[in-house]
C-alpha cells in the first residue's frame, strides 16, 4: 500500500471528490480520506432533487449527482479510504503528515506534498444559538432529522415546530409531512426568509405549513421529552418581546440555524481563516496561506448549490497537483478587498503570479435592488456587472480575467451598492 | 387578470406574471423557456417530482432513496406515499432501477436513486 502521495484529500463528499479527480487528470497520485462507511458526503441523505442544474443541465437528486462523481473516481481508480479518521495534520519538510485510525490497520501515517480540505461544514446547534433550560428529548438540527428519516428510517416526532427558515428546515419541513408527521410551523427571527424562495413554494405552500416571520422560540417545556415551546414576534433588532410569547405544543422542535465551515484539523498547521466565511482565506487557487494548502466546498465557505462545490473542488484539486509536481511559481498577492454591501467575497486575495482567472463567489449582505457590482484596481475598473434584485441566500458567481488587471495592481477593490427594498 | 407565480424549475426562483390560459397563455419575468412552461402546468395541473425513501430488508441499508421518473400530480402525492409506504426492497438496486413500474395510477415509474452497492462498502 502506498504511504506516499502527491495529493491527499480530506473528505468525499461532492468537493473532495471533485478534487481528487482532478487532480489525478493533472497527473497527480491522489487519495481520498472519508470518515463515513460511503462516500457522497451530505449528498447521500440529501434525497431531494434540484441538485446539478448548472453542472449537468438536469435535475437530480442528492444521492444521484453524488453518483455520477463517486463512478468518476472510481474510473481513475483512486483509492478512498472510508470509514478512515484523520487525527492530526503535521507539516514536515516541504509537504504533510497525517495521522489516521480506521479498524484495519489501527493507527498509521500517510504523507503528501499536497492537501485539499474538503471537510464540508456543520450546523449550528441549541446552545449556540442561546436556547437553554432543560434537556428534554426532542431537539435537533434539520441535518439529524434528515439523517434519521432518509439513512436510518426513522420517523423523530409526529409534530413538529420547525425554527429557522434555511433551506434544510424547509426541505424538512415537506419531508416530516409526506412521513406522515404535523409541522405546526417554521419560525423566523428576521424579516426574510433565509432559504431560496422556491423551497418556499415548493415545501411549505404546497403542503400549507404555515411560515412566521420575525417569530422566534425562547424556550422549550418539557422534561424528559419536549412537550411544546414558548414562540414570540421579535423587533426590527431581533429581540424577542416576551410579553407577547404563546405556547405551540409539540413533541420536536427542529433547528435549522445555520451552519459552519469545519476547519479545527487545520489549526495546527497555522492556517488564517475569514471570521466572515469561517473558512481559510484563499487566492483565487484556493491556495491558504500554509504553502500545499488548498480548500474548497463547503469547509471554504458555505454554498448553496452543489454545482459551485464541485467547481471548488476541480480548481483546488488541480492547483494542487499542480503544486505537488512543483508547476506553481512563487505567489505574487493582491488582496481583493469587497465594500459596500457585501456581506462577504471568496477568494481573498489573487495571486497575479499564477494569473488565469479568478471565480468569484459573494453574497450581499441584505435584500438590495438596482445592485452596481464593480471591480477596481487603482483607477482602473476591469468588470462591471448590474443586478435587479441580489438576496443574502442567493449567491453570485463572476469570472475575473487576471489579465484585465493593470501591471503591479496593489488591492483590488470589489464592491457592490443597491438600493434598500430592492 | 395577472396571477403571480414563482417558477421552481431551479434555484433563481423567477417572480412570474401570468395571465390568460391555453393559447393565450401570457408570461413575464420568466428568464428562460422553462418559466413558461411552467406557468401553464402550474395553473391548469400542478405537478412536482416526489423524492422520498422506501424499506429494504439490507440492515446496512435500511431505507433506499427513490424519485417518480416525470412529474405526478400535486393532488396525488398522498396517494403515491400510501402506496410506496408499503414497498420492501429485496434486491441490492442502482439508480435507475425501477422499483414501482406504474405509481399510483400515474403511469409514472418510482426508480432508485442510490446505490446500494454490495454489503459493506470497501473503496480500497
Amino acid at each position: 500500500m502506498r504511504k506516499d502521495w502527491d495529493v491527499i484529500v480530506i473528505g468525499a463528499g461532492p468537493a473532495g471528490l471533485a478534487a481528487a479527480a482532478a487532480a489525478c487528470d493533472a497527473g497527480a497520485g491522489v487519495c481520498l480520506v472519508e470518515r463515513e462507511s460511503r462516500p457522497g458526503g451530505i449528498l447521500k441523505q440529501c434525497i431531494h432533487d434540484g441538485f446539478g442544474l448548472v453542472r449537468y443541465g438536469e435535475k437530480l437528486t442528492g444521492p444521484e449527482y453524488a453518483w455520477r462523481d463517486i463512478e468518476a473516481v472510481r474510473r481513475r481508480n483512486i483509492p478512498i479510504w472510508t470509514e478512515t479518521f484523520l487525527l492530526e495534520l503535521q507539516r514536515a519538510g516541504d509537504g504533510f503528515v497525517l495521522t489516521m485510525q480506521n479498524r484495519e490497520q489501527a493507527v498509521f501515517q500517510l504523507t503528501a506534498r499536497a492537501l485539499v480540505a474538503a471537510t464540508g461544514c456543520r450546523e449550528r446547534t441549541a446552545r449556540q444559538i442561546f436556547i437553554h433550560g432543560q434537556r428534554p428529548a426532542g431537539i435537533y438540527t434539520a441535518g439529524t432529522v434528515q439523517h434519521m428519516i432518509n439513512i436510518q428510517g426513522y420517523l423523530p416526532g409526529r409534530r413538529c415546530v420547525i425554527l429557522g427558515s434555511g433551506d434544510i428546515g424547509l426541505i424538512m419541513a415537506r419531508r416530516l409531512v409526506l412521513e406522515g408527521a404535523r409541522v405546526e410551523g417554521v419560525y423566523e427571527i428576521k424579516p426574510e426568509p433565509s432559504g431560496l424562495t422556491r423551497n418556499l413554494v415548493q415545501c411549505l405552500q404546497d403542503y400549507n405549513i404555515p411560515l412566521h416571520l420575525s417569530t422566534t422560540v425562547t424556550r422549550v417545556l418539557g422534561r424528559e421529552r419536549v412537550e411544546g415551546v414558548v414562540v414570540c414576534p421579535a423587533d426590527e433588532n431581533l429581540r424577542p418581546l416576551p410579553d407577547r410569547g404563546r405556547i405551540v405544543p409539540c413533541d420536536t422542535l427542529v433547528l435549522s440555524v445555520g451552519l459552519i465551515p469545519e476547519n479545527d484539523i487545520l489549526e495546527p498547521l497555522g492556517v488564517e481563516l475569514n471570521p466572515r466565511t469561517g473558512g481559510p482565506v484563499v487566492d483565487q487557487r484556493l491556495a491558504a496561506n500554509v504553502p500545499g494548502l488548498f480548500s474548497c466546498g463547503n469547509a471554504l465557505h458555505v454554498n448553496d448549490l452543489v454545482d459551485y462545490v464541485s467547481e471548488s473542488g476541480e480548481i483546488a484539486g488541480r492547483a494542487a497537483a499542480a503544486y505537488a509536481l512543483g508547476r506553481t511559481q512563487p505567489p505574487n498577492h493582491a488582496e481583493l478587498v469587497p465594500e459596500g454591501d457585501i456581506l462577504y467575497a471568496v477568494p481573498g486575495r489573487l495571486d497575479l503570479a499564477a494569473g488565469g482567472k479568478a471565480v468569484v463567489y459573494l453574497r450581499a449582505n441584505r435584500t438590495i435592488g438596482n445592485a452596481r457590482l464593480t471591480i477596481s484596481a487603482g483607477d482602473k475598473t476591469v468588470l462591471r456587472k448590474r443586478y435587479p434584485v441580489l438576496r443574502p441566500p442567493e449567491m453570485e458567481r463572476i469570472v475575473l480575467d487576471l489579465a484585465d488587471l493593470p501591471a503591479g495592481a496593489g488591492a483590488v477593490k470589489l464592491s457592490l451598492r443597491g438600493e434598500e427594498n430592492g | 387578470m395577472a396571477k403571480e407565480l414563482i417558477c421552481i424549475q431551479c434555484p433563481q426562483g423567477c417572480r412570474l406574471q401570468v395571465s390568460g390560459r391555453g393559447e393565450g397563455l401570457k408570461v413575464r419575468g420568466n428568464k428562460c423557456a422553462r418559466g413558461i412552461a411552467y406557468a401553464g402546468k402550474e395553473l391548469t395541473n400542478p405537478s412536482r417530482t416526489l423524492t422520498t425513501t422506501v424499506r429494504t430488508c439490507f440492515p446496512d441499508f435500511p431505507v433506499l432513496p427513490v424519485r417518480t421518473r416525470g412529474e405526478v400530480p400535486l393532488a396525488r402525492i398522498f396517494a403515491c406515499m400510501e402506496e410506496i409506504n408499503a414497498v420492501r426492497v429485496e434486491r441490492r438496486l442502482r439508480p435507475g432501477d425501477v422499483v414501482l413500474d406504474r405509481l399510483a395510477g400515474t403511469g409514472v415509474p418510482l426508480i432508485a436513486t442510490a446505490d446500494m452497492g454490495e454489503g459493506k462498502a470497501v473503496y480500497h
